[in-house]
């Protein structure tokens, strides 16, 4: 059994009050942060422990807090992205709905760290049930003296607010976040400047994700040291995956970094194995934006390698034979999954998502989803792929946000890995387009 | 068209949410409001939004371009319960797309219109968060004249039986 940092004590009933959750020795980073620790000490520890964000891209957390600017008589913001809208991952809901103090306490040192007298959690707006959650939660940290003035009688005050979304995907990319928490349309900024310099209302702000708020209790209490040791190379500490799709048990599992995919996908501790007893055909390691592997080349990398479950191992192999740890949505698809009819409906979601800002993303996820429509529903054409490869390699690189890579290289995949599927599709129509019907190669299923 | 104005309760709500943001960012509190003002009138007509305007300080066309952006905001009157499907790709692995066509088929309609006895509209929305427990949908529980948001609440590993229940259970609240 893996060491559980953030939902040890998940199953604990009463842990989502302020009281059961202190019995468990929560809100002891504040005490500890507020009463023994300079905000910079807090930093030092984030920036030694590895900590990497974990809303998808991985950049090493402590790194993005040391970057942020300090001028004399501006407010400082920290913002929570809670807008998780990645298809294939759904980590901070769970976390958020079972241990809503958790993120507080992360939220309340973190912001003691970084200097922000306010700071927001961005939830989207479907989660409701949520948001009604952490107000309670709020409510009762701010009745213990855990929020607002003078927090434990120090002289550090800090208003904690929920912000609900309105619905739209593109709101969890950072800058889009801050236009629509300003009360504007999602659409993402151009960087520079970065948030760090000019973010909420124009003020230095870092934007974390959820998990990445709730790892910081641990490294506080225990130090960054400690939390360097679990976890592999620079995959520190450990990791909420979502698992879903065709496996047994599909559900969040935190693991340290580093678990052989092989163990997460078939021990019972995790996925428990494909539904049925059927065969694998390929992964979606993290969130649909990352590339699609078929099951070979997910269980070990191109070096004949077992891949592990970790930002270094994942990525083995650069886009070529490789993919990302991303958010951490792993989607398992079995042997009788259509991958053009998974891609078609991935690019659907991209085009329907794209704020619409720039041409290549908004003409060219348009684009690839009516190619990718007509190859799916019998009217495909062999130039059809390589239109098809042609327009996300133009999309990917040149868009202001990397929405366009994140539509863009879920396509390129399927078709570097599955191109003999999409001819068949092309070849056999009727074939394809018989409800139910997918193509199969017994050489790509393990 | 009769007088659209919060009630003086949830008015009360509406300035502690500015109260929230920075002097002169009250336009910050739109969202939130726009979500108040969906509860409280079940859509947002053009109306209902130049009230939220004016309650803000700012520009009506400044509340159009955001409620025409999320797709949460129901810009006409909808049935007394929306049901948004997710049809995104985990939950199509899942048989999504099956049970969009039964509720088609239950409800005699197709997705975005509503039943004839004007309780259900159909829509479909993109990846809830619920993946793990797929096929999902959401529905709105409407709770005129509350001072807070209304509930949306998930129903996941949904079957044909589960979804007929479900409705059966909604008509009769
Ligand atoms: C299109 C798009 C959608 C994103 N969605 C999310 C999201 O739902 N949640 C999240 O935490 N980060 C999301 N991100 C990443 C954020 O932009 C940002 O990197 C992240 O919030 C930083 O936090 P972290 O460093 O703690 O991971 C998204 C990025 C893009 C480009
Ligand atoms: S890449 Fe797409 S989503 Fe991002 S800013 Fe451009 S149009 Fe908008
Ligand atoms: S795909 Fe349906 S909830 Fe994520």
């Amino acid at each position: 059994m893996g060491r559980k940092l953030l939902t040890e004590h998940i199953d604990l009933p009463g842990i989502d009050t302020f009281d059961g959750y202190r019995r468990q020795g929560g809100y002891a980073s504040v005490e500890k942060a507020l009463k023994e620790m300079t905000p910079e000490a807090v930093v030092e520890e984030v920036k030694k422990s590895g900590l990497r964000g974990r809303g998808g891209a991985g950049f090493p957390a402590g790194m993005k807090w040391s970057f942020l600017a300090k001028p004399e008589g501006k407010p400082r913001y920290l913002v929570c992205n809670a807008d998780e809208s990645e298809p294939g991952t759904f980590k901070d809901r769970h976390l958020m709905t079972r241990l809503p103090h958790l993120l507080i306490e992360g939220m309340i040192t973190s912001s003691y760290a970084l200097g922000a007298r306010t700071s927001y959690i961005y939830v989207r707006g479907e989660m409701m049930g949520v948001i009604h959650i952490l107000e309670r939660a709020i409510g009762e940290a701010y009745a213990k003296g855990f929020l607002g003035k003078n927090i434990l009688g120090t002289d550090y005050s800090l208003d904690l607010y929920v912000h609900p979304g309105g619905g739209a995907y593109i709101c969890g990319e950072e800058t889009a976040l801050l236009e629509s928490l300003e009360g504007k349309r999602g659409n993402p900024r151009n960087k520079p400047p970065f948030p760090a310099v000019s973010g909420l209302y124009a003020c230095p702000t870092v934007v974390n994700n959820v998990e990445t708020i709730a790892a910081v209790p641990w490294i506080v209490n225990n130090t960054g040291d400690e939390y360097a040791k679990i976890g592999i190379g620079r995959s520190t500490g450990t990791k909420l995956i979502s698992a879903c799709g065709h496996v047994n048990q599909p559900g969040i599992y935190e693991i340290e970094l580093g678990v052989p995919v092989e163990e997460f996908l078939y021990s019972d501790e995790y996925c428990g194995g494909i539904r049925g007893g059927k065969k694998l055909k390929a992964v979606v390691a993290g969130g649909s934006s990352v590339p699609i592997l078929p099951a070979h080349l997910i269980l070990t990398t191109a070096k004949g390698e077992p891949r592990l479950m970790s930002y270094e191992s994942l990525s083995d192999g650069g886009f070529q034979t490789g993919t990302m740890l991303g958010s951490g949505g792993f989607i398992a698809l079995d042997q009788d999954s259509c991958i053009v009819r998974n891609t078609w409906n991935f690019t659907r979601f991209y085009h329907h998502e794209s704020c619409g800002q720039c041409s290549p993303c908004r003409e060219g996820t348009g684009w690839m989803e009516k190619v990718l429509h007509r190859i799916e529903h019998g009217h495909g054409h062999l130039r059809d792929i390589d239109l098809l490869v042609d327009v996300a390699k133009k999309i990917e690189g040149n868009t202001i946000c990397p929405l366009g890579d994140a539509a863009a290289w879920p396509v390129a995949s399927a078709i570097r890995h599955f191109r003999d599927e999409f001819e068949w599709h092309v070849k056999h129509p009727q074939e394809a387009t018989r409800k139910g019907a997918a193509y199969r190669n017994e050489e790509v299923l393990v | 068209m009769e007088d659209v104005k919060f009630p003086d309760a949830t008015h009360r709500v509406v300035q502690q949410i500015i109260g929230r943001y920075p002097e002169g960012r009250q336009k910050s509190a739109l969202l939130p409001v726009l979500h108040l003002a969906q509860a409280e009138w079940g859509w947002l007509s053009p109306a209902v939004m130049d009230h939220v305007a004016g309650l803000l300080g700012i520009q009506p066309i400044e509340v159009y371009e955001v409620a025409t952006f999320y797709t949460m905001f129901h810009l006409q009157p909808t049935g007394k319960y929306v049901l948004e499907v997710c049809r995104t790709g985990p939950c199509c692995l899942l048989g999504a797309e099956d049970l969009i066509e039964h509720l088609e088929n239950k409800l005699n309609i197709r997705v975005g219109e509503t039943s004839a006895d004007g309780l259900f509209t159909l829509k479909t929305v993109e990846c809830l968060a619920a993946c793990g427990y797929a096929p999902v949908l959401q529905v709105q529980l409407p709770e005129p004249g509350a001072s807070s948001n209304s509930t949306y609440r998930y129903f996941e590993n949904l079957t044909e039986e589960k979804v007929d229940e479900m409705m059966e259970t909604l008509a009769r609240r």
